[in-house]
């Protein structure tokens, strides 16, 4: 596994400090992240891929400075966004999962290869030509986590990924991340979904009041909410 | 299916072109068109694009559906050159006008968009020398074929939302949500685009 180090990191948003002070190692296989609204909880896992940078402190991920390597850091760290629409930029699907291959200079037919299988991987091979915005919600969410998966990253970080899924599908996403080799950081208020997750930290204005096992994080989460 | 739902799929000997093809042909008709200067070779024209219409089994009510936005702005050519230049002048504009505006439909109507960005990033290659990145112009075109119905998704939602609250009559009211939301889309795929790796 990957590890990810919150060295003494805050970050501002204007006048108001969302992110304080937080120090933490993740080595773990699962890692979730649980918290309010406005916890800061999504800015946290935005620095895990260099979309949002640190006022104060660093993010390493294997030792490289997200702010330093954006780049190499983000061949190893892929994100998958609450809102598939907002991911999804190419307008049919085999396009979109191919966009992600761009920089790692495959022949045009290994391209084609690799799209052709993560798609049929997760059932969208039929849909391969089909204009990405007419998919369902669900089959977007799984557009959007292919097309990353694609290209084949250590880390998989999501922030929220199934908040705008229906049960059925908020289940397939997560049944799905069970079944990945790779490190997955899971920001989100499905509380099942974390079920076996190796490590849970709950945040709180900016801060993280738990680190531990899944039960404790939503004890300490609901705490937070009386 | 096309992403803009424009594309008819289909056989016929114009589907089958490759697009670069479809694509040169109609940019080399457009050069000609600039020296039609009498009513006879401009219909002539529309006969060509009339016959591609036809060898593509392309259904007059499915032209015509793609050509009906685009009428006022003939006729309204049409007129003026009437006004100012005379019956002759006129029929030759609307006549070239008229058969470019069928050819291009004909070209959208045969050609998956894909196809039609693939041809146009082999088309730009040979300026890769003087510092343009054919891929990126591909980028460009695909992300812009790709905001046309994030485009209309948000004014749809907009006008439900107008129609919810009894604003029907607002046009300030669809328009500026309907820009603030539209730059917000573009920096949500700038972000989207990053977090890709996109441009790395």
């Amino acid at each position: 596994m990957s590890e990810i180090v919150f060295d003494g990191v805050s970050h501002d948003f204007g006048a108001e400090r969302v992110v304080d002070d937080v120090s933490l190692v993740l080595r773990e296989r699962r890692v979730g992240i649980v918290g309010a609204n406005g916890s800061g909880k999504s800015t946290l896992a935005r620095m895990i891929n260099g979309l949002v940078e640190p006022t104060v402190g660093r993010v390493l991920v294997d030792g490289l400075d997200v702010a330093r390597h954006g780049r190499e850091v983000r061949r190893r760290v892929g994100f998958v966004f609450t809102n598939a629409d907002n991911q999804i930029v190419m307008p049919t699907v085999r396009e979109d999962v191919a966009l992600g291959l761009r920089r790692h200079r495959l022949s045009r037919a290994e391209v084609a290869h690799r799209v052709e299988a993560a798609l049929d991987a997760v059932g969208l091979g039929d849909h391969a030509d089909h204009p990405a915005h007419l998919l369902s919600s669900g089959q977007k969410q799984l557009l959007a986590l292919t097309s990353v998966l694609v290209t084949e990253p250590d880390v998989l970080v999501l922030d929220e990924p199934t908040t705008l899924l229906d049960l059925r599908n908020a289940r397939d996403v997560v049944r799905r991340l069970t079944g990945l080799r790779q490190q997955v950081v899971l920001v989100t208020h499905d509380l099942t979904a974390l079920d076996g997750f190796d490590r849970v930290l709950t945040i709180d204005a900016g801060r993280v009041v738990f680190d531990g096992d899944p039960a404790g994080a939503v004890a300490a989460y609901v705490a937070a909410m009386a | 299916m096309s992403v803009l739902g424009i594309y008819r799929p289909g056989d016929s000997v114009v589907h089958r072109l490759p697009a670069g093809v479809k694509l040169l042909a109609l940019a080399g008709i457009g050069a000609v068109s600039a020296f039609v200067h009498a009513p006879a070779p401009a219909i002539a024209l529309v006969g060509v694009a009339v016959l591609g219409f036809v060898a593509a089994a392309i259904p007059a009510a499915a032209a015509a559906r793609q050509l009906r936005p685009l009428l006022p702005v003939v006729v309204l050519v049409g007129a003026v050159q009437w006004f100012n230049r005379g019956g002759p002048a006129a029929a030759t504009t609307v006549g070239v006008l008229a058969a470019l505006l069928l050819l291009a439909t004909l070209v959208s109507l045969t050609t998956p968009t894909a196809e039609i960005v693939q041809a146009l990033v082999a088309l730009v290659a040979p300026l890769r020398r003087f510092g343009i990145d054919p891929e990126r112009v591909g980028l460009l075109l695909a992300l812009g074929i790709r905001a046309v119905p994030q485009i209309v998704d948000l004014a749809r939602t907009i006008r439900d939302a107008q129609r919810a609250r009894g604003l029907t009559a607002d046009p300030r009211a669809f328009a500026v949500p309907l820009i603030v939301r539209s730059l917000r889309q573009a920096d949500l795929t700038g972000e989207a685009l990053r977090a890709r790796g996109i441009d790395d």
